[in-house]
């Protein structure tokens, strides 16, 4: 198991090479440079091709590029156009918001969801199944941003319960995170019923009762263990998602996260920052998928097995 | 088969009992009607081919029929003179697995493959056996594996890493676990090789000679009948068509068509011949069944009555057969 935990973060390394340089591609490719960038337009066309050529911004794409990876295993990420300060400094400065929000938010939503899902699965065709499962339905329709947008008026515009911008009072989180987890919680909800239906119908369940098991065990015990492993590798990925694609969700209720920190740097066209913070969140992503891919392992002895070898 | 004549109420009896599974679409008609009676320490075999009802009957005997679909419209079931459909959740707990264990088909399903088979034969005997220490515990489980002929060392071992045939002797070790009354074998080696097969068959007579358990023995093999079983009742589309002791069924000179036609199919060695008889055609579908004997329509025998009229039972001694073949004989009409 050691191994293979070693493995599977090793494996990280090419999928990560792979990321950056399609992100640090894609901004090469991008109209701009550093000496304008960060001299500004007082400055005279030799100052800027002489910074240029200081930070070697004039040499060859690949060049570049080593550079940039050379850089990044020491920690450095760059400095940014906008700011002139390190990057990495704005990106963890940044990231308690995001990281709080999808937390909370993932959190939130498997509380709300599994729950309800697993209720649902066992009064399967009643209140508790039909009403919760079909407006699990309607839910996800409803995009985010605009259930954000009616909240934000209702509770912090009409109602004054809420800040409508920033965290500064932890009360500012309530809103994104109930915006962010509405779409999740109904997913799971959805998403739990049908893989304990299933699992509700399997021939270990009804051995489990013919034992003489209460009908309670069976579910907890025998059921959930099974019918909530794909529930994990859901909720493993949607966290990952949320720690990424917060942007909309970020402007809206104007907060200092990752995403809003994105969005300005493509706006303002500063590179490091978005490279690094692109970069930044396709590592936790990845990391992410890896843990829950090791808790799957962990909670089925069949996966555990397959990956010992 | 006959009731004894004893005083006190026969281990299992089920009266007139009637099956259907419903959905949405249609009903299905899985058991119409049937009655037996199993005594203490006898072993009736049930057979019949896929789809004849033998399984829903067994489940119907623990009240395990799949809860949305399943529903017994008409009979009863009585355990020890206790109505299963009457019981209170209870009374039906410490029945399933304490007093009546099951054996089912598949094992490569029944297991529940995230738990070690060590905690799966524990959680039996615990159910029914509360005060048991822990220490006991584990030993008993230990016991129980190696009366099955699995090493102890397995104790902490998860269903996937056993074969079909070791899977198949956790799920026996794990009905002998309590010591029930009865133990109903669902096929139970249906899905082995034929050489694991004679072992756990063996195996099984074995332990039950040992420990004096009744059991219902469903299965479509003849061979392991006449292995194995004091009494046979042969099913066809949800009915009792023949029953008897395995003596009338194996050697009496008048069956039921249905019987002779499954006797036909098994491969005889005596005799050269280059085919096998199989029985023409399908059962009838269970959402629509005929309306005179269910058999009709497949039977070389079948007169204009067998279409429209239920066959009455011809008796002889413990030997029952439901057909209008031996009408002149017959008792009572159904």
């Amino acid at each position: 198991m050691g191994r293979y935990v070693l493995k599977r973060f090793l494996l990280l390394i090419p999928v990560l090479l792979v990321a950056s340089f399609m992100i640090y591609g894609l901004m090469a490719l991008a109209p701009g440079d550093p000496g304008t960038a960060i001299l500004g337009t007082d400055a005279t066309p030799e100052e800027i091709k002489a910074y240029n050529h200081a930070v070697g911004f004039d040499r060859p794409f690949l060049v570049r590029y080593g550079n940039f990876l050379s850089d990044l295993l020491r920690g450095d990420l760059g400095i940014s156009y906008r700011t002139k300060q390190p990057v990495m400094n704005e990106i963890l400065a940044r990231m308690p918001v995001t990281a709080t929000i999808a937390c909370l938010s993932v959190l939130t939503a498997a509380l709300v969801g599994v729950p309800l899902g697993v209720l649902a699965s066992v009064k399967q065709g009643g209140l508790w199944d039909t009403l919760p499962t079909s407006m699990s339905m309607v839910i996800p329709a409803i995009p985010g941003f605009w259930l954000g947008m009616l909240l934000l008026y209702l509770f912090a515009f009409k109602l004054d319960l809420v800040p409508s911008f920033g965290v500064e009072d932890p009360l500012g989180y309530l809103l994104p995170v109930f915006a962010n987890s509405f779409g999740s919680a109904a997913r799971l909800q959805r998403y739990t019923r049908s893989s304990m239906v299933d699992i509700l119908q399997t021939d270990y369940v009804r051995t489990a009762r013919a034992k003489g098991a209460k009908e309670r065990v069976v579910i907890w015990k025998h059921a959930m263990r099974n019918g909530l492993l794909p529930v994990v590798t859901s909720i493993g990925s949607t966290l990952g998602a949320m720690l990424g694609g917060a942007i909309v969700m970020e402007s809206l209720f104007s907060l200092p996260g990752l995403g809003t920190l994105t969005l300005t740097a493509l706006n303002m066209r500063d590179a490091p920052t978005v490279v690094a913070s692109a970069l930044f969140v396709s590592v936790l992503f990845n990391t992410i998928l890896v843990l829950t891919d090791l808790a799957t392992a962990f909670l089925d002895p069949r996966v555990k097995a397959r990956y010992s070898k | 088969m006959d009731m004894k004549e004893v005083n006190a109420a026969p281990f299992i009896e089920v009266k007139d009992l009637e099956i259907i599974y419903k959905t949405d679409l249609e009903t299905v008609h899985a058991v119409n009607g049937i009655s037996f009676t199993l005594e203490k320490g006898q072993t009736l075999g049930i057979v019949g081919e896929t789809g004849a009802g033998k399984t829903t009957t067994a489940l119907s005997l623990l009240k395990l029929l799949p809860p949305r679909t399943g529903r017994v419209v008409n009979g009863t079931i009585c355990v020890e003179g206790q109505n299963v459909m009457e019981m209170d959740d209870q009374t039906l707990r410490e029945m399933r697995g304490g007093k009546i264990a099951m054996i089912f088909q598949d094992p490569m399903t029944a297991l529940n493959p995230v738990m070690t088979v060590g905690e799966q034969i524990g959680e039996a005997i615990l159910l029914h056996n509360a005060d048991i220490t822990k220490a006991q515990l584990q030993a008993r489980v230990e016991e129980v594996l190696q009366m099955v002929g699995i090493p102890a060392t397995r104790y902490s071992d998860y269903p996937h890493q056993f074969s079909g045939g070791m899977k198949q002797r956790v799920i026996i070790a794990m009905a002998l676990s309590c010591q029930p009354a009865m133990i109903i074998a669902d096929e139970p080696t249906t899905a082995l090789d034929v050489t694991i097969q004679a072992q756990v068959l063996s195996m099984m007579r074995d332990l039950r000679d040992r420990l004096g358990t009744a059991m219902i023995m469903i299965t479509h093999d003849l061979g392991i009948v006449a292995q194995t079983c004091d009494n046979v009742a042969v099913m066809y589309a949800g009915e009792i068509i023949e029953t008897g002791t395995s003596v009338d069924i194996f050697c009496a000179e008048k069956h039921h068509p249905y019987t002779v036609g499954l006797f036909g199919s098994i491969p005889n060695l005596k005799v050269k011949t280059r085919r096998l008889s199989p029985i023409v055609g399908l059962m009838p579908d269970p959402t629509n069944l005929p309306k005179g004997c269910p058999f009709a329509p497949r039977c070389d025998k079948c007169m204009e009555i067998c279409k429209t009229e239920k066959p009455g039972v011809y008796k002889n001694g413990t030997h029952q057969i439901r057909c209008h073949l031996y009408a002149n004989n017959a008792e009572e009409v159904v």
